[in-house]
């Protein structure tokens, strides 16, 4: 992956009538990542996507490909190609003549549009399916012929408008996998749309998360878990526990804080958003894994709080307990590891919350 | 015979439509195949099954023209009438995104008015003295009025084609609206052009449409008598006006059948190898 940008977007703005779906966008996708654009329904990530791939022209703004503008550039002229939310299997024709529909055009000679086809076909795993019709293919099976005619074409940038979705559910983490890791071996630009926050975490470089026509925060899956910008996105990415905090101090080793919930601390500086006015700060976050209950009275932590436990929710490997801290109404979320010897505490333990000041989270 | 109470439901069900069919098709068709073997003697029909008839109706030669110029009319028509449709109902399909209802409601307008009207009215337009002479002659476009217009093949062919444009557009309008927008998105996406796409993606998807009108036209057009009659002139005669003249005029009802089933075999025939051909063609669109 290098720091060249592939696609740089300038101030996009879209809209439809007299509804904005995109206001502003300004954003740098680097050459080789996996990006993907995560938010509801409705946030303007899918027209982003198409306005990348020509189907949709911006109402302001630029799109930039490879240093080039594409204002003006229709869809079939454009160095993208898309993998459709229905696939978009074209049903007269087989599936090799599918992954060669584009093919066509560039004028090769038949035995290199065969080889070509074969490749494509044997890095989605699908060889020998070359001659079945598109209906006797099953979704997953649609899904990878759907790829294997993008990347067919070598484009500098495949789109990925929810290719997932129409999977079940275990089928779905094994294609997250499987998709990661075909990107990464041939090294080509994927942008990803999609509203699962698992699935863009799993796969991605970076992701950017879109509210209401615009980019919320761009980061790392771990800098977007770890450090999110707003409790909307807190909130969106994972469970985050919100309790209400008041500023006490701010100084060069960090920010004190008074919660009442779990007590007295100060956030290292490293843990505090350049530029943060810690005046401003109304409330802190803190994910339920980054809570523990201390089993054995003998276990420590760097910081404890006392709590009744309010309810339970066992999942197997995990289970999510509900506890009411230091008398406050509104329960807080953790999560412990089932260990072995280790039993689900019921609803109404006394228990005792470990947590330390690098897991609170500020928000303004 | 017993019955299970699924079978005698559905026999229930059908037997309505199936007695009205075994009534008013079967039974007309079975006597018209038996009187086609048999003779007509002045005002008595000899029974003895011979194959006379079918040999004059298929050795004279006008029997041969008639049949000829009817097979001919109606493939005229149905090329002109699916070429014109089609943009039609492409237009309705990918360009009307409002009221749609509305437009289908319109294009059957024609089928307001009786179909021997709409003939007439033809006859008006296309007359030696008709609304298109007497505007040509009245702009001093042309000096005399046009012959050619009227009473000949010509008029058949626009007479039919108006007729029977509804029955075209519907049928393609269906299949086009059953074409999911994202393959002519992601025909484009792989590198065509507007042009290029409609030939690979649109047109074949839409076959099925195409085959069915070129069908609905051909069938009925071909057997048509009331048109040839009222605007085709003696030029525009077809096979149809032959049969109604050798089961009126002529008194020959045996000939009259033997004809009657010779064109319908022709006719299936054709049709079959029109729907084995759209069949081969569109055979894996789903």
């Amino acid at each position: 992956m290098s720091e060249k940008p592939i696609i740089e977007l300038r101030d996009v703005v879209k809209t439809f009538g007299t509804v904005k779906a995109l206001n502003g966008i300004n954003a740098n996708i680097r050459e080789g990542e996996f990006f993907s654009l995560l938010g509801p329904s409705g946030c303007g990530k899918t027209t982003l996507l198409r306005m990348i791939a020509g189907f949709e022209d911006p109402s302001g703004g630029e799109i930039l490909i490879d240093g080039k503008s594409m204002r003006g550039i229709p869809a079939n002229r454009r160095p993208t190609n898309m993998v459709f939310q229905s696939y978009a299997i074209f049903p007269h024709l087989s599936v090799a003549e599918n992954v060669a529909y584009g093919l066509k055009r560039k004028k090769l000679p038949k035995t290199e549009v065969t080889d070509e086809v074969n490749k494509a076909l044997s890095m989605v795993d699908l060889s020998g399916y070359g001659g079945r019709a598109a209906h006797e293919l099953s979704g997953g099976q649609r899904q990878r012929v759907a790829l294997a005619r993008a990347l067919v074409m070598r484009p500098k940038v495949v789109l990925l408008d929810e290719p997932l979705s129409a999977l079940d559910k275990k089928l779905r983490e094994q294609m997250q996998v499987e998709l990661r890791q075909l990107q990464q071996s041939i090294g080509i630009t994927f942008i990803l749309v999609t509203h699962d926050q698992e699935e863009a975490l799993i796969m991605s470089d970076r992701i950017a998360v879109m509210f209401e026509g615009n980019i919320a925060q761009i980061d790392s899956p771990e800098g977007l878990y770890r450090h999110p910008v707003s409790k909307r996105v807190a909130s969106f990415i994972g469970v985050m526990n919100f309790l209400d905090a008041r500023a006490t101090g701010q100084n060069d080793a960090g920010v004190s804080l008074d919660i009442p919930a779990l007590g007295k601390v100060t956030v290292p500086a490293s843990h505090v958003p350049d530029g943060l006015d810690a005046n401003s700060v109304e409330s802190v976050g803190v994910r339920p894994e980054m809570l523990t209950i201390l089993f054995d009275e003998r276990d420590t932590a760097e910081a404890v709080a006392k709590g009744v436990v309010t309810s339970t929710s066992y999942y197997g490997d995990m289970t999510y307990y509900s506890v009411a801290l230091n008398g406050m109404k509104a329960p807080v979320t953790l999560s412990m590891r089932n260990t072995a010897g280790r039993s689900v505490l019921p609803a109404g333990s006394e228990v005792r919350v470990g947590w330390g000041a690098e897991s609170i989270v500020l928000f303004e | 015979m017993i019955l299970n109470r699924e079978a005698r439901q559905g026999l229930t069900l059908i037997s309505p439509t199936l007695v009205y069919a075994l009534l008013l098709l079967a039974a007309p068709l079975l006597t018209v195949v038996t009187f086609s073997f048999w003779t007509q003697d002045y005002l008595d029909i000899d029974t003895t099954i011979t194959l006379n008839n079918y040999r004059e109706a298929w050795t004279q030669p006008i029997y041969r023209t008639l049949i000829f110029r009817s097979l001919w009319v109606s493939l005229v028509v149905t090329l002109v009438t699916v070429i014109l449709a089609f943009p039609i109902a492409y237009y309705l399909s990918f360009h009307v995104t409002r009221r749609k209802a509305l437009w289908l409601f319109l294009i059957t307008i024609p089928f307001w008015t009786s179909y021997l009207l709409r003939v007439f009215l033809w006859k008006v337009i296309l007359g030696y003295n008709g609304v298109l002479n007497s505007a040509l002659t009245g702009l001093g476009i042309i000096d005399e009025p046009l012959t050619f217009l009227l009473y000949n093949v010509n008029a058949v062919v626009i007479t039919l084609a108006h007729a029977w444009a509804p029955f075209a557009i519907l049928p393609i309008f269906v299949a086009l609206e059953k074409i999911d927008r994202s393959l002519l998105e992601a025909a484009e996406d792989l590198g065509d052009g507007a042009v290029r796409r409609f030939f690979r993606v649109t047109l074949p998807l839409a076959m099925p449409g195409v085959i069915a009108s070129t069908l609905i036209v051909l069938i009925p057009t071909v057997g048509d008598f009331v048109t040839p009659r009222l605007v085709g002139g003696t030029d525009g005669l077809m096979i149809s006006n032959m049969i109604q003249i050798q089961f009126g005029k002529a008194n020959n009802a045996p000939l009259g059948a033997a004809l009657a089933v010779s064109s319908m075999v022709i006719v299936s025939s054709i049709s079959l190898v029109i729907f084995l051909v759209g069949k081969k063609f569109g055979g894996r669109v789903q």
